[in-house]
């Protein structure tokens, strides 16, 4: 066993968490910086942070992530980061040339209380940014929230930081995108031009962070907003935000500053998720839903309707990001299937509260925790007390599944072992296709390899 | 074969290194990059801060203390004390395998273990949340150890981790509670969390457990951290040539045998930058010297295994091990028939840590292929030119603060295990105790010497030089690959390995005999594209 000490007796935690279903802020926003075109992150901190943020995205996705640090030592620790953070500045648009610089906190520079908003005026004053280029910023100390709040920040502070209005609407639907694969915001952006209806997804990873291989290196991927595109986020006719944990704030901060009125919806995992989305983006596009959209709708519960059997009454452990999990949840109980324990590590009061709506009716006991130490060793424990048939969530479920024998998909983030994940969606309804493709693949898998030689089918 | 490719003049590639930074960034990065003349290795600029901005490889001194050092022991409890990020983000990132004996024996290296700080213990302190970790950690694992690591707002809140641990060992009893202030902005990168896991061990673990072991030749193997099993393999080859590993530091080590550690009488030595200081304070307390070794290929692993049988100086020993060695080498020497062909001849660059940028050469050499760049993230000058210019080293205001033990010999253990003339004749026999020569004098001249690389610098070095193969990590691994040039993660080995010793160097030799030769690289060019870069005018002249 490799996971020997986790026992059945679950003891009430205050001070420990242990294996943790969440991680620190800032690497969600190094992440929300790439989706701007021709942007450098950059971790105002002790350089640690940003090598790990770096790697960990780079596992994730085997792909290039560019990020640079302020490179605290210890007496800027002391005296405050101001000297580097000029430094870096004009280092960076010195060597490496971004169009865009987006600065984000550590929990090192967030308590000596560095000011960024006045370091970045600084930069500006003294000359150290270019003409036509930009520094932004976003605070994000790790000890508050997770990496779930660090992305919302900073596509808080794109919207507050680049969005102009020139008093003219330009007929444009924001899409506020949430912690998403750049699959899925392909999927998004393919759905919106079958309905016909003018948007702009923001932030956007596609072409960034699943770049083809052409032999050459480029610092600055074809893919991401503009800042031209940012700053018409002002004149939009509306917003749509998906995912209330990671979205929604970049929709509030445009509202706040240059009345975009914004739908607040749940990232489109799922079919009745992926109905809402069709409808209020046809509606504020005001445009029907075209055929194909329906016909595609049609196919995925073809699908369950024809393979029901096999998720009716299935019990499911769920762990990962609010905005992925509450769909997501969502669409297993529309399959009939039980998420007896869901945790998150991410705190917040509404996420426990929506996922109880959800389950009111079909699960209504189910384990639901989420914050500090509701983490993978008391998810570990809840199934060692009721086990379950699937395990969905990160790679590092990987050692639950194989110490309890449980079928094991991969989910949310971090994906660090398998590829798959950045180039076909979870999104929309052929997103939602591909999880009960997946679904069905290890239940089935799972029926073979146990099956005794006189009931192995081959046909299921 | 490969074709003899045209490089401009080293002086010309130096100044296109600088050419893009900033005065002052130019000047600083100058000293850093140096044009190698093996006979007089020159003074190389190195362990001084980072440069803002930049793009360095390089982490922090909480990587260096529990990611590296502390974290490969599998019964150690680990509690890093911060919000959650450190913790999460070292949680099975290095593949410091470890493989307890039984099934009951205590293992935490697949957990992760974290206080989780929150904005109120930034503000009114964190040491009572610390105090309760450890109390549940106690209660719910009972483990004979735990060690506390600082994080970065752990320094400058004050919590005294230290205070909390004293406390917590008084209390628990049976369970040894120990901290390092090991706050990432220390020093300049993760060699200062190296000193401070060192300082650590040294005071709370070593020395512990007095026993005296069985086993005629008993060694510690110091420096290993068994990424991808590669202490398996030396733990094989010890046994087989009859030697006692009574503990490594610190890849499948447990810590009762870290608490016997100085019963031995010989450390050998391999990652010198992560681990020397515990080497030398063994040698000044207990008497207990120090070997440099390199278990990294075939034709070091069997001199470093000869040298070892060397300072035993027992004949029937010498004779196991040269036994094992021939056996072997029999079979590297022939897997290395089968790899070298294809690797012959092609160019390497290496920028790795604190020591594989110096041990993989021997491995590229044994394939025929040539070291053209190396350096490393971390290391000091006297990896680089070697430990007798440490004299000279000048400890800057980033790194004083790092502190320095004061050791004294142990008045009842200290046992010095050669005398003067003993160890005077093993040097002339090529046993150097106490010594490391550094990278530089192995490299050949006219080859570049860089230290803390930048993304710029990489870049503009394969453009110059289009390496065959390029090692580093995992953050530079897709950027390199994009470039069409195949890149071998010499931190993770790629989720291969082992590399280390005899087994090592062979699956070392296919790794790179693949990489070299895969057909993938053909398939960047699109077919219609090919044809467009080779006949770019066929359309335009076409004449009917």
């Amino acid at each position: 066993m490799l996971l020997r000490h986790t026992t059945a007796e679950v003891k009430e935690r205050e001070g420990l968490t242990i294996n943790p279903a969440k991680t620190c802020q800032p690497i969600g926003a190094l992440y929300a910086a790439l989706g701007i075109h021709g942007c450098l992150p950059h971790s105002h901190g002790s350089q640690g942070c940003c090598a790990y943020h770096r790697s960990m995205l780079t596992r994730h996705f085997k792909e290039p992530v560019m990020a640079a640090t302020s490179s605290f030592t210890e007496g800027a620790s002391v005296f405050g980061g101001q000297a580097n953070l000029l430094q870096a500045i004009n280092n960076i648009f010195t060597i490496y040339e971004p169009d865009v610089i987006a600065v984000h906190s550590t929990c090192l520079s967030e308590t000596i209380g560095d000011d960024l908003q006045q370091i970045v005026t600084k930069a500006k004053d003294e000359g150290k940014v270019p003409e036509g280029k930009f520094v932004i910023h976003a605070s994000t100390p790790s000890f508050v929230g997770s990496h779930v709040t660090g992305y919302s920040n900073m596509v808080a502070a794109m919207a507050t930081q680049f969005a102009e209005s020139t008093g003219e609407k330009n007929g444009q639907i924001n899409i506020v995108a949430g912690w998403m694969e750049p699959s899925d915001m392909r999927e998004i952006k393919r759905l919106s031009k079958e309905l016909g209806a003018k948007i702009l997804l923001f932030p956007d990873m596609t072409d960034v962070l699943d770049t083809p291989q052409t032999g050459k290196f480029d610092m600055y991927p074809k893919g991401g907003v503009t800042v031209p595109q940012m700053k018409s986020l002002g004149d939009a006719e509306c917003s749509i935000s998906l995912g209330t944990y990671t979205a929604e704030a970049g929709a509030i901060a445009l509202d706040k500053k240059h009345k975009v009125p914004f739908e607040s919806l749940d990232i489109p995992i799922g079919i009745d998720a992926t109905d809402r989305f069709m409808m209020a983006l046809a509606k504020a596009a005001g445009v029907e839903i075209p055929e194909e959209v329906t016909r595609e709708r049609g196919r995925l519960v073809d699908m369950l309707t024809d393979m029901q059997q096999y998720f009716h009454g299935k019990k499911v452990a769920i762990y990962g990001d609010p905005d992925h999990i509450i769909p997501l949840t969502e669409f297993l109980v529309s399959l009939d299937m039980k998420p007896v324990h869901i945790v998150s590590g991410t705190p917040g009061k509404r996420i426990e509260q929506r996922l109880r709506e959800i389950l009111a009716e079909t699960v209504p006991n189910a384990n639901v925790k989420n914050g500090p130490q509701a983490d993978l060793f008391l998810l570990h424990q809840w199934i060692k007390n009721e086990p379950v048939d699937l395990l969905i969530g990160n790679s590092h479920g990987k050692f639950i599944a194989r110490d309890e024998d449980i079928p094991f998909i991969r989910f949310g983030f971090p994906i660090v072992d398998r590829v798959g994940h950045s180039y076909f969606p979870n999104v929309g309804y052929t997103g939602s296709m591909r999880i009960v493709e997946k679904i069905l693949g290890v239940l089935m898998d799972r029926q073979d390899r146990d099956a005794p030689d006189e009931k192995f089918e081959l046909v299921m | 074969m490969s074709v003899a490719r045209q490089y401009p003049a080293p002086s010309e590639v130096k100044e296109e290194l600088l050419k893009k930074y900033p005065t002052k960034v130019a000047k600083k990065r100058s000293k850093s990059i140096v044009l190698n003349d093996p006979d007089q290795p020159k003074e190389i600029q190195a362990n001084i801060r980072t440069v803002p901005g930049i793009i360095t490889q390089r982490g922090c001194c909480y990587a260096g203390c529990k990611g590296v050092v502390l974290g490969p022991t599998r019964d150690i409890l680990n509690i890093v004390h911060g919000p959650i990020g450190c913790s999460y983000y070292a949680w099975l990132t290095r593949r410091n395998q470890t493989k307890p004996e039984t099934a009951e024996e205590a293992n935490y290296v697949p957990y992760c273990f974290s206080t989780d700080m929150q904005e109120d213990h930034v503000v009114f302190g964190g040491e009572k949340k610390l105090t309760k970790a450890i109390e549940e950690a106690y209660e719910i694992f009972k483990p004979k150890a735990i060690a506390i690591h600082s994080t970065c707002p752990v320094g400058l809140i004050g919590d005294d981790v230290h205070a909390v641990a004293r406390a917590m060992t008084a209390k628990l009893e049976d369970c040894n509670v120990f901290g390092f202030s090991c706050e990432g902005y220390k020093g300049v990168s993760q060699s200062a969390g190296h000193h401070i896991a060192n300082n650590g061990l040294f005071k709370h673990v070593v020395g512990k457990d007095n026993t005296v072991r069985e086993g005629k030749f008993r060694i510690n193997l110091l420096g290993e951290y068994n990424i991808g099993g590669d202490s398996f393999e030396l733990e094989r080859l010890f046994e087989e040539c009859g030697i006692t590993l009574v503990s490594t530091y610190s890849g499948n080590s447990t810590y009762l045998d870290l608490m016997n550690s100085h019963m031995v009488d010989l450390n050998l030595v391999m990652c010198h930058r992560s681990i020397n200081y515990i080497g030398e304070m063994m040698e000044t307390k207990y008497g207990v010297p120090w070997l440099k070794v390199n278990f990294i290929g075939a034709e070091s692993t069997a001199k470093s295994l000869r040298k070892m049988a060397e300072y035993f100086g027992d004949e029937e020993l010498k004779a196991k091990v040269e036994e094992v060695c021939e056996r072997e080498l029999a079979k590297t020497t022939a897997a290395l028939a089968a790899s070298k062909p294809k690797t012959e001849g092609k160019l390497a660059m290496l920028f790795v840590g604190g020591s594989r940028a110096h041990h993989y050469q021997e491995l590229f050499k044994e394939l025929g292929m040539k070291t053209i760049a190396a350096g490393y993230e971390f290391a000091h000058r006297d990896d680089y030119e070697g430990r007798e210019i440490i004299p000279n080293i000048k400890i800057d205001a980033d790194s004083k603060n790092i502190e320095e033990l004061k050791i004294k010999p142990d008045e009842e253990l200290y046992k010095p295990r050669k005398t003067a003339e003993e160890i005077e004749a093993l040097k002339a026999k090529g046993v150097e105790l106490g010594e490391y020569k550094g990278m530089m004098p192995d490299m050949a001249e006219h080859t570049f010497v860089i230290d803390d690389i930048s993304q710029y610098e990489s870049e503009k070095l394969i453009e110059i030089y289009k390496p065959d193969v390029f090692c580093a990590g995992v953050k530079e691994k897709y950027v390199i690959q994009k470039m069409g040039i195949p890149l071998k993660q010499l931190h993770s080995y790629d989720y291969g390995g082992p590399y280390a010793g005899f087994e090592g160097a062979i699956n070392f030799y296919k790794d790179i005999e693949r990489m070299v030769s895969s057909r993938i690289w053909k398939l960047i060019d699109a077919p219609w594209e090919k044809a467009k870069k080779e006949q770019p005018e066929l359309t335009a002249t076409y004449v009917a």
